[in-house]
């Protein structure tokens, strides 16, 4: 099968996050396939006429019939996929990438770092955490936005935050009086959450320069390279390792990550001129 | 109950002090209990304490003529709060408002800069925690400024 030919998906459902992020659910066009992926793979997901992008899937792994992606609109391609309708066709090509590691994590804490659309590609591995938690220890989902505003999957966090299993710290960069949460970057969350630093995974979603600081909070607190996640994003085009427009130092980022160890992206992670 | 001392003496800010420091510091402490929606303190009153936040949440703001009071951060258990009464002409710079329940160590901050100028080694312990304390703030609020989140990217090249 050609990996470069997208198969056609039918948009069920577009749902409207926050003020510029949307979520499309899709079902394929042709039977009843079933769609596996891993959490933490994305999509190149194809708007006929326009082209085609890479989105993280942020959905439950362990839903096979329907796809969700959750994006924001920043260029031409997710702007004309938010103005999509239920019954549209979209092409799909994927799933590609490598994954969190999930499982690695099993009899470990966690901790989940999420900054604004970082928590979208994060989402499938609080489904599969959930799934098994007895499996795990502590977990500690830490969540960074702009605004109260922008907070994505707000019910869902609400639901979340009020397990007695789970610590889900959620903080913003601003806020009007009114806002009774946490206000500054998400970094600041990491001294407050509670896990046992020689015995525990983190994984981290968001801005470069927030996973960098996030990083260094982590290390400080006693945590290794080699438990430390994170998903790096580049200029992706093909999404198989053909193009090269996502090299990163030796690294396609779209074959070889975008999920990485930071113990692997260590010597490159940073640096200006990669 | 936990003795005031033994709980300074487990906080980050204070471990590794010399026990007489330890006991200096003690001397200035006391318990304090901010019911959600109190103020800890008010911008432009004299700084005369700095906290040591056992539990809750407390919000830091300035108050803006056009958009009434702005929230910068939020402090939590374990952080260090106010600089103010180190620094002259101590008066607190913004609001510190519980939007918890919030027990704290209070620690008076005239009686403590007495002893530290009696002291300067202990002034030169303190002040050396305090940079930690400075520092951490000063990078998060970098980042803050960033406005990472946001769809602008500032003249990328």
């Amino acid at each position: 099968m050609n990996p470069m030919i997208p198969n056609p998906y039918i948009i069920q459902k577009v749902k409207k996050e926050t003020q510029d992020v949307f979520t499309v659910e899709l079902i394929p066009a042709e039977g009843e396939q079933k769609f596996s992926f891993g959490a933490g793979q994305f999509n190149m997901l194809y708007i006929f006429g326009t082209g085609e992008v890479p989105i993280s899937i942020s959905g439950d792994p362990n839903k096979s019939d329907v796809l969700i992606h959750t994006t924001r609109t920043v260029g031409t391609v997710t702007k004309a996929m938010s103005k999509l309708k239920t019954g549209d066709t979209i092409g799909v090509r994927g799933p590609y990438g490598s994954t969190w590691p999930v499982k690695e994590a099993i009899g470990n804490d966690v901790v989940i770092i999420a900054g604004g659309i970082g928590l979208a590609p994060l989402r499938t591995v609080i489904y599969e955490i959930l799934r098994e938690r007895e499996s795990y220890g502590r977990i500690a989902i830490l969540y960074g936005t702009r605004t109260p505003e922008d907070i994505l999957f707000k019910r869902e966090l609400e639901k979340l935050k009020s397990r007695l299993d789970l610590d889900v710290q959620v903080t913003v960069d601003r806020a009007a009086r009114g806002w009774n949460g946490n206000v500054g970057v998400v970094t600041t969350l990491i001294p407050r959450a509670r896990f046992d630093p020689k015995n525990t995974t983190a994984m981290i979603c968001g801005p470069e320069i927030m996973m960098k600081y996030s990083i260094s909070e982590l290390m400080k607190s006693g945590l290794s390279a080699e438990k430390i996640f994170l998903s790096m994003e580049r200029n992706m085009k093909c999404g198989v390792g053909f193009c090269g427009h996502c090299q990163y130092g030796p690294e396609f980022i779209c074959k070889d990550g975008p999920v990485f160890s930071y113990k692997k992206i260590k010597h490159l992670f940073g640096k200006r001129e990669i | 109950m936990e003795s005031l001392e033994k709980i300074l003496q487990q906080h980050p800010f204070i471990q590794g002090l010399a026990p007489e420091h330890v006991q200096l510091i003690v001397g200035c402490a006391k318990n304090a209990v901010f019911e959600a929606g109190k103020f800890l303190f008010k911008e432009d009153e004299e700084a005369g304490e700095f906290y040591i936040l056992r539990s809750g949440k407390v919000s830091l703001e300035i108050y803006t003529p056009e958009y009434g009071p702005v929230a910068i951060q939020t402090v939590g258990e374990g952080d260090i709060l106010g600089w103010s009464w180190l620094i002259p002409p101590y008066f607190w710079r913004m609001d510190g408002r519980a939007i918890e329940t919030t027990r704290a160590i209070s620690l008076d901050g005239k009686c403590l800069r007495g002893k530290c100028e009696k002291d300067p080694k202990l002034g030169y312990e303190l002040m050396k925690r305090l940079a930690n304390v400075f520092e951490q703030r000063l990078n998060a609020m970098r980042l803050q400024l960033l406005d990472i989140y946001s769809i602008k990217v500032p003249n990328k090249k």
